[in-house]
């Protein structure tokens, strides 16, 4: 017999090792999946996490992995403020969606002039819009005692509704013959956020991604503020004595989270999407939860986490166009992702002990 | 044996392997990137399908790849950029949203020929096709008017750009015709594919006492609540057999394998150039399915006519005297409708009270 036995701390070692274990889990049984597929799952793997970097197109797709992991780390860095002070924020994705619709709207009123605040403003406004989003969950938390975790995430579904009006109406390219969707802001300079350096894939949410890893490591490790995050969410009788205030603490987390989503969208409208559609949501959003867990709520952790993950989607593609793997995949793999990580989180607080033993 | 006669056999086993290889052509690259999985049974299946029919029908000249579910923007950037990368030299963009996608990736590979589906922007190597559906909408029409008891005729909208309003002016001109009582409600949708909001907009429909219902979604649920209320419905993009005689009593296809076939053959031939092409009943794109004993002989026959006069081009379903809703003219009598006019369609015609959402 087997029993788990609680650990009076929670493990260093596992701590570090569960996530690799939960890589390597997925790997394995991604393999068994695509073996019983019908697929040779030694390719199949070496597809999906070799091929993007290494492969015979590796020039193109490792700057792609930049382009795809920057939104998921700077919200994912977010968001992991909140979640380790017990503030669950599930609703990035529609501050995210937000974000890009007031940032985008910036852009579009100050069309067709040309100037240098149209981009920094879009950021300013795209932050803004990503907050107030945020603000709705806290202060309805705050005022009411509602779970921020359902009115976040049912948000996220008016603001899909509010992109979709946006792109059939007030924000629809006049000169598109009447079909849904903006302008398209990567022809348009002065609001465009294209590759910094060409051929690196890296833009203006590239940087950003790596500010927000370094200002939240900061923050969490050095600040008064992180303290009393920590502090929250590990003891919240204890957080409240030493003069942490609940009310603050909610809108802080949301408010941050949100405005990181809400930059994220931005740079993604005026960057590699480009437009303003009512498809703006893709699913960074829910896809940066499990990079924030899978980074173990940790700046750096989640930087890895972010390039791991986009690694899945770019290497996802890849192998839907050399082995016709179907699409689903993708999902798949990251949902094991989170699965192994949760199941292997046992042990950071769990030992296992044989019956017997003592 | 020696070193030296094992190197000189070697590569006179790898000169015999090579020589066949390069006697042969290499095969065409045509690749696909849809918006849907291949298995949504309308709109991405009917892609996929045709895709299908030109591996059938050049065999070993040509080899096709697909991405599917790919999301419209960014990804699909990526996407078609690694079908690019991977030697494809024929690029069939299925979906309206890839359009600038495809415009910037056809800038970087100027000897790549792109295919766009349902868009307006050409270029050296960017071709786009569309099917006119409001001819098949003339028909169903036709049989809507004919079969509705309670005269109010239900229409699904997915999004209200020219295609969709088209299809609902084509199919209420066509009802009045031969029912001049007839009222028509529409609801949108606002998705292409979603089971459960097509059958809300379905349910809503039928509370107002709607008994035929036009769909321009592409999930079966529309049909099955038709089922349920005794209603009847017309199958969309697909035949949705499954659903006949009754409530599916005829359907609308979507039959993209004639062009598919005649613009690989160009490509293979080299005769491939731009341009925009826009085929119906005519030429095999449009196709009425089979008009089922549900409908009434003479009501079939009529449709039936109706149909082959289109497919003849000795009728145009958008032939004067038409009012636009607000009561001002917009063909005169016996004038038929400018392709431009449809293209950029943004008005009900005289009639139907409903609003377009702006």
């Amino acid at each position: 017999m087997i029993r788990l036995v609680p650990r009076s701390t929670a493990s260093t070692f596992w701590q570090v090792a569960t996530p690799v274990m939960a890589v390597l889990a997925t790997m394995i049984a991604g393999g068994v999946l695509f073996a019983i597929m019908g697929h040779d799952p030694v390719t199949a793997i070496r597809t999906i996490f070799w091929d993007p970097l290494f492969g015979p197109a590796a020039a193109y797709s490792r700057p792609q992995l930049l382009v795809k992991a920057a939104p998921l780390i700077l919200i994912a860095s977010g968001l992991a403020i909140g979640f380790r002070a017990g503030i669950w924020n599930i609703g990035a994705e529609g501050q995210y969606i937000i974000g890009g619709l007031t940032g985008g709207a910036v852009a579009l009123a100050a069309y067709p002039s040309e100037g240098a605040w149209i981009f920094p403003a879009m950021v300013i406004a795209g932050a803004a819009g990503g907050w107030a989003w945020g603000m709705i969950p806290a202060l309805l938390r705050n005022w009411f005692g509602a779970s921020e975790i359902l009115v976040s995430l049912m948000l996220v579904y008016v603001a899909q509704r509010v992109a979709a009006w946006m792109a059939f109406g007030p924000m629809k390219n006049p000169e598109g013959f009447g079909f849904p969707g903006s302008r398209n802001l990567q022809q348009y300079p002065a609001a465009s956020n294209p590759e910094l350096i060409a051929g690196t894939g890296a833009h203006w949410g590239v940087v950003a991604a790596a500010v927000a890893v370094l200002v939240t490591w900061v923050l969490v490790s050095r600040h008064i503020r992180g303290f009393h995050i920590r502090a929250a969410g590990s003891a919240p009788r204890a957080a409240r004595f030493a003069g942490v205030n609940p009310a603050t603490l909610v809108a802080f987390c949301l408010g941050l989270s949100g405005a990181l989503a809400g930059m994220a969208g931005l740079f993604e409208v005026a960057g590699p999407a480009g437009q303003i559609t009512d498809k703006l949501g893709t699913g960074y959003g829910f896809t940066a939860i499990i990079v924030a867990f899978l980074g173990r709520l940790h700046p750096v952790g989640i930087l890895l986490a972010g390039l791991l993950l986009a690694l899945t989607y770019i290497g996802g593609e890849l192998a839907q166009l050399t082995m016709q793997l179907p699409a689903a995949t993708v999902q798949v793999f990251q949902g094991m992702l989170l699965f192994f990580l949760l199941g292997f989180d046992v042990l950071t607080r769990f030992r296992i002990q044989r019956k017997g033993q003592s | 044996m020696q070193r030296r006669t094992l190197l000189a056999s070697a590569s006179a086993i790898l000169m015999a392997l090579a020589v066949p290889a390069m006697a042969q052509d290499e095969p065409l690259k045509v690749g696909f990137i849809y918006v849907g999985p291949v298995g949504d049974g309308g709109w991405t299946f009917q892609h996929d399908q045709a895709r299908q029919a030109v591996e059938a029908e050049y065999g070993d000249r040509v080899e096709t790849t697909f991405i599917e579910s790919v999301p419209e923007g960014a990804d699909a950037e990526r996407a078609l950029t690694q079908l690019a990368l991977a030697g494809n030299k024929l690029i069939f963009a299925t979906s309206f949203g890839f359009m600038d996608p495809v415009m910037n990736v056809a800038a970087k590979f100027p000897d790549v020929k792109f295919e766009h589906a349902t868009g307006y922007k050409q270029a050296e190597n960017v071709a786009t096709y569309d099917a006119r559906f409001y001819e098949g909408r003339a028909v169903t029409g036709t049989i809507a008017g004919h079969m509705t008891k309670s005269n109010k005729i239900g229409y699904i909208g997915s999004f209200p750009i020219p295609e969709v309003i088209q299809g609902i002016n084509s199919s209420y001109i066509h009802a009045k015709k031969v029912n001049p009582d007839v009222e028509m409600k529409v609801v949108w949708a606002y998705s292409w594919f979603d089971p459960a909001k097509e059958a809300d907009a379905a349910s809503a429909l039928l509370a107002e006492g709607v008994d035929v219902i036009l769909q321009h979604t592409d999930s079966t649920a529309p049909l099955a609540k038709a089922q349920e209320a005794g209603a009847i419905g017309f199958g969309q993009a697909s035949d949705m057999a499954a659903f006949k005689p009754s409530p599916r009593v005829a359907s609308i296809i979507d039959e993209w394998s004639p062009y598919y076939i005649k613009r690989v053959g160009q490509m293979l031939d080299g005769t491939w150039e731009s341009g925009a092409s826009w085929a119906g009943i005519g030429e095999g794109e449009v196709v009425i399915g089979e008009i089922t004993d549900a409908v009434p002989a003479e009501v079939k026959a009529e449709a039936e006519a109706l149909r082959d006069k289109i497919g003849a081009g000795k009728y145009h379903p958008f032939t004067g005297p038409l009012n636009k809703a607000d009561g001002s003219e917009w063909l005169a009598e016996g004038e038929t409708a400018p392709d431009s006019d449809l293209q950029s369609m943004n008005f009900f015609v005289e009639g139907i009270t409903a609003q377009i959402p702006q």
